[in-house]
């Protein structure tokens, strides 16, 4: 109880009940029992992008986190969300059984490749709680092979960031080859079945959107916990004057592979939930460009904050879906102009516009 | 305030006579709190220290002044894990081999270090200051899980009051005066409850009244603790020091009472006489 209390106020709270009903109740009752005629029928489309917004939201969290409290800017999230994507992909490849173009148990890309098994890295795939424990570890053993290096060598700031960018751009490229095993630049697509429900089903985008809804809302949870914790205020403290932190008898060590970690694997989590209900994964979710957007959400909506992130990734990403509809072309130009124009005139994001605007 | 009682312990583990060394646990009972040996420092072929050796004896107030650039920030650095250094000996008490661990390590075997900056968390307030720098259990699942508890709540108060910042207790340490922020990083060094307070330039900008109210604090603390303090500001040092070293291009030059210091020949020519 007393834990509860610390984590949100009354209002605090409130806003987190409104959204779980409309997330677990409102959205499944609009898209599946409302008639399609009506003006509050919500399209399997529109439930499926909110649901992809969530998971961005997901992903922005664990930047923000990571960034915003522990100056870890990280970016290459865009790989640990691949990867978590990439391994509930081959569970639904696995899924799709004999239905595939070829007729065969093999995925299309292993026939065409003349592959008469699959490979060993395939192996238990087929099992749904396998591939959900293997979301979580291989972003996870990931990030902290690479965390351990990386901090203990005391790598830290720009340096930091250049190595995360290569890291998933060497990723991208080796998931791009056909003899990786994971599809090669077409990736995974044309999913049937998960869990036995049919993907494409509005009962069963209804059902994901409030799995990945109740999954952002522990996260934030989570995250609120760390950083109310005395964990968050060492977290904070590292960021501003790592030295002194040791002087004061802490191993720095420990704290930032912790953040680290949690925060690539809830990037795991995250594309996982993407997948089934984008309906595909292809390398170029690797692409360093995208993990540099993840980094502008979190600049956008509020570095310090756990709120702003989310938002920022709201906001950007309902800029592109209907800027792209225009002038797709121009896209990138104009997120790297909301990059300065925020940086320069908003640095606490969209978050701090707000709080000036509750004090005066 | 504190109590510590550095020999108390070690003198139970003495058997008939002979004296039991238990690695990672402080020994004062030679008397001796640090001990440096045959220390060199050079960066990049500059040698900022030369062959510097120098005890400090548990409980001892020692005072280290030098020209700029002699080397006595470095030393601290030595002594604190924050510089290797390329040859020599550093012990705290007999057990602690300095010189082979690591910053955080040395901090939690009870050496405390105020920095010439001073440099607290400005983003914090001066509550979490204090409480960050509170000897504690340092590893991550303590602090997730662990809560303050109401013995530590009023040791912050004490020291709060101690450093006169009890009124700023929500204030974020950035916005204080330079010296109110000498003053807090004091206070985090003596949360920490450390055995070897090293403190370097720890007046510079405080008023004469701080000043004043340092000296006091200081020769406090000493018996309990052994001190290091660097400083230029001579009149604080006189007003503190029982024996003083002056430092000279990265070794020691002379050692003893202020006034035989003062009178040293080579002293004048290279520092006071300037
Ligand atoms: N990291 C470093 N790289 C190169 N030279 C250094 C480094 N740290 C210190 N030095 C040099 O070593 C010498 C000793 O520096 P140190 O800071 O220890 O002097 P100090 O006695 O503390 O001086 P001050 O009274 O000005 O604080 C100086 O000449 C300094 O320029
Ligand atoms: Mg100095």
């Amino acid at each position: 109880m007393d834990m509860l209390k610390k984590l949100y106020g009354p209002t605090g709270w409130a806003a987190i009940l409104v959204a779980l009903v409309v997330m677990l109740v409102m959205v499944p009752v609009m898209a599946l029992l409302v008639p399609k005629t009506s003006a509050f029928h919500l399209s399997a489309y529109t439930v499926t992008l909110f649901g992809k917004y969530l998971c961005y939201g997901i992903v922005a969290l664990a930047m923000g986190l990571a960034w915003g409290y522990g100056g870890i800017l990280s970016l290459g999230h865009g790989l640990f969300f691949s990867l978590g994507g990439y391994m509930f992909g081959m569970y639904l490849m696995r899924m799709i059984g004999g239905l595939g173009q070829y007729g065969s148990n093999l995925p299309d890309f292993m026939v065409f490749l003349d592959w008469k098994t699959y490979p060993w890295w395939w192996w238990g795939t087929d099992h749904l709680a396998y591939v959900l424990l293997m979301v979580v570890l291989v972003p996870g053993v990931l990030a902290f092979v690479f965390g351990w290096f990386a901090f203990r060598s005391r790598i830290k700031g720009v340096y930091f960031s250049i190595i995360t960018q290569a890291l998933t751009y060497a990723a991208m490229l080796l998931f791009f080859r056909n003899e990786t095993g994971f599809g090669g630049n077409n990736g995974f697509t044309d999913f049937k079945f998960i869990a036995g429900f049919p993907v494409a089903a509005a009962s069963t985008r209804a059902g994901l959107f409030a799995i990945t809804g109740l999954v952002l809302i522990v996260a934030l949870l989570a995250c609120r916990f760390i950083v109310l914790s005395k964990f968050g205020r060492v977290l904070t403290a590292i960021r501003d004057a790592e030295t002194r932190v040791m002087f004061c008898g802490y191993n720095p060590l420990p704290y930032k592979l912790a953040v680290w970690v949690f925060s690539a694997v809830l990037c795991g989590i995250a594309g996982a939930l993407y997948v089934p209900q984008v309906g595909i994964i292809n390398p170029s979710e690797m692409s360093p460009a995208n993990s540099i957007e993840i980094a502008i959400w979190a600049a956008v909506g509020g570095r310090g904050t756990l709120l702003g992130p989310i938002i920022g990734a709201g906001i950007v990403n309902a800029a592109k879906s209907w800027f792209t509809m225009s002038f797709p072309e121009y896209w990138l130009y104009l997120l790297g102009l909301i990059f300065v124009l925020v940086t320069l005139f908003l640095p606490q994001g969209v978050m701090g516009l707000l709080n000036r605007w509750k004090r005066t | 305030m504190m109590s510590i009682s550095a020999t108390a312990n070690s003198e139970e583990r003495s058997i008939s006579g002979a004296h039991v060394l238990i690695p990672g646990e402080l020994d004062l009972s030679h008397g001796v709190a640090l001990y440096l040996d045959a220390i060199n420092v050079s960066f990049d072929g500059f040698k900022a220290i030369n062959n510097l050796s120098l005890t400090i004896d548990a409980g001892e107030l020692r005072c280290i002044i030098g020209p700029n650039g002699a080397g006595k920030t470095t030393m601290m650095d030595v002594i604190t894990g924050k510089t290797r250094p390329d040859s020599g000996t550093a012990f705290f008490g007999q057990t602690f081999d300095l010189t082979r661990m690591r910053e955080a390590q040395i901090a939690h075997a009870g050496i405390g270090r105020k920095f010439q900056k001073p440099t607290v968390f400005e983003q914090h307030s001066v509550f979490d200051n204090l409480e960050l720098a509170l000897k504690a259990d340092k590893s991550i699942w303590g602090s997730l899980f662990s809560r303050r508890n109401h013995e530590q709540t009023e040791r912050i108060e004490e020291l709060m009051e101690l450093i006169r910042l009890q009124d700023f207790c929500h204030r974020p340490a950035g916005l204080l005066a330079h010296g109110q922020k000498q003053w807090l990083e004091i206070g985090m060094l003596l949360a920490q409850e450390p055995k070897l307070l090293l403190l370097d330039e720890p007046v510079a900008g405080m008023t004469d009244e701080e000043t004043e109210r340092t000296a006091e604090l200081f020769i406090s603390l000493a018996g309990k603790h052994s001190l290091v303090v660097v400083e230029h500001d001579m009149e604080f040092v006189n007003s503190i020091a029982r024996k003083v070293t002056v430092l000279h291009e990265g070794s020691v030059l002379a050692e003893g009472s202020m006034s035989e210091v003062q009178n040293d020949a080579r002293v004048i020519e290279v520092y006071l006489g300037r």
